[in-house]
């Protein structure tokens, strides 16, 4: 019996220290110990969170969503005004968010392939000039990038009564660029159904070419096929079925132009800025793509008679879009998250409306900042799949 | 010509032909090489030609480096007006930090240079105890800095300018590194609940801007705070960057723990080496080594978004900047301050990245034989 007594201590610490020594037992005991030093801490928080809101007599709600936002926006892709709701407030910014994004991206990738291949050229000017840009851009933070772009064309664009005219139908000033707006008449929609015929057409006579090509060797020339179908078609029937778009000019009106498109100062500043400076990483990536592409290959593809341009569109280039489509995603994903800096310069984007003057009316910051987040994260799921689905595309097919 | 005959190898050495060697030949293979290049030239030339003098005019022939306000610049000339940046740069230097303790934001920057000298040169006398000194920095700057214990405390709402900007990027650097690399490892760990875990916290930063989670920081943080709780708005900025920033090391050295071939991991198991000491001794010095030009890159990017602060009310230099120009005497200066701050930021950044250049090639070693 006193034997029993004097062990049990030991054997004790045995069983303890036998579990803590065998690798299964060890991790469930870390993963436990995690997960509820993990749940306290919400628990405390949230708890925090209950008792702070009852203590100001805050409820946690989404109603406001649905009281008049009594503010304006300028730049809005659907109807709104100062009596809509912040729920329509919001779909206004995220209307604006992705417009600034889907353009910054074109923009971005063009810009950033010509000047990855510029860093190439072996024109010594023309490759030390890209170089300098490159690094001036990307060493200077994004919102001095975002707010020297604004100040300059607020500043250096005349007032609306002495604007830059093109050919007295576009007007540049320092409230924004006036351009026509195309009024469609009802014959219009047969210009667009054409134009969706032409990419029906052309989808199929890429696959018939291809097969083609592939059973005979004959070659079509698609490229040519497929812009008279696309471009031409449309165009001629525009001009056959007598225009039918008229146009509605700005005029000067007051101190400001009235009637026709405008594209704010806010959002060709942010464009351009955005743009811009992520196109610097994306030509960095391109260069390094490129480069990353085995010289050999190029060698093979001449040893094969290949010239110079189908060299470049058949052998290297899809080898390079491996190396290039990841860390490009995620330049993607920093220009659509950057594009939210829009709100130093006054561009109704997500965090401007839901997350700035929404907030500041209701007082709601919790919910505010639960939705503005959610939304992002959202995007960037978006943006990661659409690239993810691409990357798995174009990847190697490895036996 | 007849008499010139050489037996085998006797042949004297000729001078190249002259149309590849030298200048000339140089101009011609790298500028005038094909029809398009010599379009590209001619382009670039007639481009920096219209720039360069342009530049030079505005920012030195025809600046003004003394003067009382905008309109006494102008008066003199019609350029840049450099004495705004002149009378404001001890704003843009100490921010509003009182005049009389500025002394302790010098030392304090002395001090750092002093720290960084062992950490970045391996070769540097007295270099272990510059290492202990380093890590005991951040305490006497923060001391400093705050003051308390016989000094004058001040005020975090009185930090600002470059000052403020390298508080936020050093403090940033210094703890996203550590925190980045165990969330790295809490990502390619075995146990499900702290992968999971790992992957939720990273895949939250990296999904949302920053500029979102200075928002939280400004307005909701103290939500979450025992009630009555007030915590300084610069603290809770520098929270929010540190986390924003280790979830992007945490993706950059991931992406060296995989690099590592398999055998690595193998190999040190079947010493017998317990996870932590695996990782330390083995591991991890190698993934680090890869992913040198990655974290240089997420420091860089760290760094250049400590301007965001601007939007929640702290005044970095483009904050002081902005809020100098709504002074009616340096009105409308604006592209002054915008390329005084974008030096100043160009100069730290592109330092760094030749930093990690240089560093890449003295690790580059390994794999020369």
């Amino acid at each position: 019996m006193a034997q029993t007594v004097a062990l049990s201590p030991t054997s004790q610490r045995n069983i303890i220290s036998r579990l803590w020594n065998d690798k299964e037992s060890r991790s469930v005991i870390i993963q436990i110990i995690t997960i509820s030093l993990v749940f306290a801490f919400m628990a405390y928080i949230i708890h925090n969170a209950v008792v702070n809101l009852q203590a100001i007599g805050k409820g946690f709600s989404y109603n406001f969503l649905w009281q008049p936002s009594s503010y304006d926006i300028n730049q809005h892709l659907i109807d709104y005004n100062s009596r809509s709701s912040h729920f329509r407030a919001m779909m206004v910014g995220i209307l604006n968010t992705i417009l600034i994004a889907i353009c910054g991206i074109v923009l971005a990738s063009v810009v950033g392939f010509v000047l990855g291949v510029l860093r190439l050229s072996k024109n010594w000017i023309v490759n030390r000039l890209a170089y300098c840009y490159i690094e001036y851009v990307r060493n200077v933070p994004v919102l001095l990038h975002i707010l020297l772009v604004h100040g300059l064309i607020v500043h250096a664009f005349p007032v609306p009564r002495q604007a830059i005219s093109i050919g007295d139908v576009t007007f540049m000033t320092n409230r924004g660029i006036f351009s026509p707006k195309p009024l469609y008449e009802p014959l219009f929609l047969v210009v667009i159904a054409l134009f969706l015929l032409g990419l029906g057409f052309m989808w199929w006579f890429k696959r018939y070419a291809k097969k083609v090509q592939d059973e005979t060797g004959q070659r079509y020339p698609v490229f040519w096929i497929g812009l008279a179908a696309i471009v031409g078609l449309p165009l001629v029937s525009f001009f056959l079925l007598g225009s039918p778009i008229t146009w509605d000019v700005p005029e000067l009106k007051g101190f400001n132009f009235a009637g026709g498109m405008v594209v704010r100062p806010e959002f060709i500043a942010l464009l351009l800025a955005l743009s811009l400076y992520t196109s610097a990483f994306i030509g960095e990536i391109v260069r390094a793509g490129i480069l990353g592409v085995y010289y050999g290959q190029t060698e093979a593809s001449y040893a094969l008679g290949i010239n110079r341009g189908r060299t470049l569109s058949l052998v290297v280039i899809p080898q390079a879009l491996r190396i290039i489509v990841p860390p490009l995603t995620s330049q993607y994903l920093n220009l659509m998250k950057n594009s939210s800096l829009a709100v130093a310069i006054g561009y109704m984007d997500i965090v401007a409306t839901i997350g700035g003057i929404s907030l500041n009316q209701t007082g709601r910051e919790m919910e505010c900042m639960i939705i503005v987040l959610t939304l992002y994260l959202v995007m960037s799921l978006i943006i990661s799949m659409i690239m993810n689905w691409y990357n798995r595309r174009i990847k190697l097919v490895e036996r | 010509m007849e008499q010139s005959i050489y037996k085998p190898g006797e042949h004297p050495n000729l001078p190249p032909p002259s149309n590849t060697v030298g200048p000339i030949a140089w101009v011609r293979t790298n500028l005038l090489s094909s029809p398009t290049n010599i379009v590209l030239t001619v382009l670039s030339i007639w481009f920096l030609y219209e720039i360069i003098p342009a530049t030079l005019e505005w920012a030195f022939l025809d600046a003004a480096f003394t003067g009382e306000s905008r309109d006494e610049c102008r008066a003199k000339a019609g350029g840049a007006c450099w004495a705004f940046i002149g009378e404001r740069f001890n704003l843009f230097t100490y921010g509003f930090y009182p005049a009389e303790e500025r002394w302790r934001i010098d030392l304090t920057f002395v001090l750092l240079c002093v720290a960084l000298l062992p950490v970045l040169w391996d070769r540097c006398p007295f270099r272990k105890y510059g290492l202990y000194f380093a890590c005991a920095f951040p305490f006497i700057a923060g001391w400093l800095l705050l003051g308390g214990f016989g000094l004058t405390p001040v005020d975090t709402d009185e930090f600002g300018g470059f000052m403020l900007t390298l508080v936020i990027g050093v403090t940033g650097i210094t703890f996203s590194l550590p925190i980045g690399i165990l969330l790295a490892l809490g990502r390619q760990s075995n146990l499900p609940v702290v992968r999971v875990l790992s992957v939720g916290f990273i895949e939250f930063f990296r999904g949302v801007p920053l500029i979102t989670l200075l928002f939280v920081a400004s307005t909701m943080l103290n939500y979450f705070l025992p009630t009555g709780t007030t915590f300084d708005l610069l603290l809770r900025v520098l929270i929010m960057v540190t986390l924003f920033a280790s979830a992007y090391m945490a993706e950059v050295i991931r992406g060296g723990l995989q690099a590592l071939p398999r055998g690595q991991y193998e190999a040190a198991d079947s010493m017998g080496l317990k996870y932590w000491t695996s990782m330390r001794l083995i591991i991890l010095p190698q993934a680090l080594k890869i992913s040198i030009p990655g974290i240089v890159n997420t420091f860089i990017g760290l760094y250049k978004d400590t301007t965001l602060v601007i939007i929640i009310g702290l005044l970095d230099p483009l904050g002081v900047g902005r809020s100098s120009l709504a002074d009616t005497k340096w009105t409308g200066l604006s592209n002054e301050m915008y390329l005084f701050v974008a030096i100043f930021f160009f100069i730290s950044c592109f330092g760094m990245s030749r930093y990690s250049l240089y560093l890449e090639k003295k690790l580059a070693t390994g794999y020369e034989r």
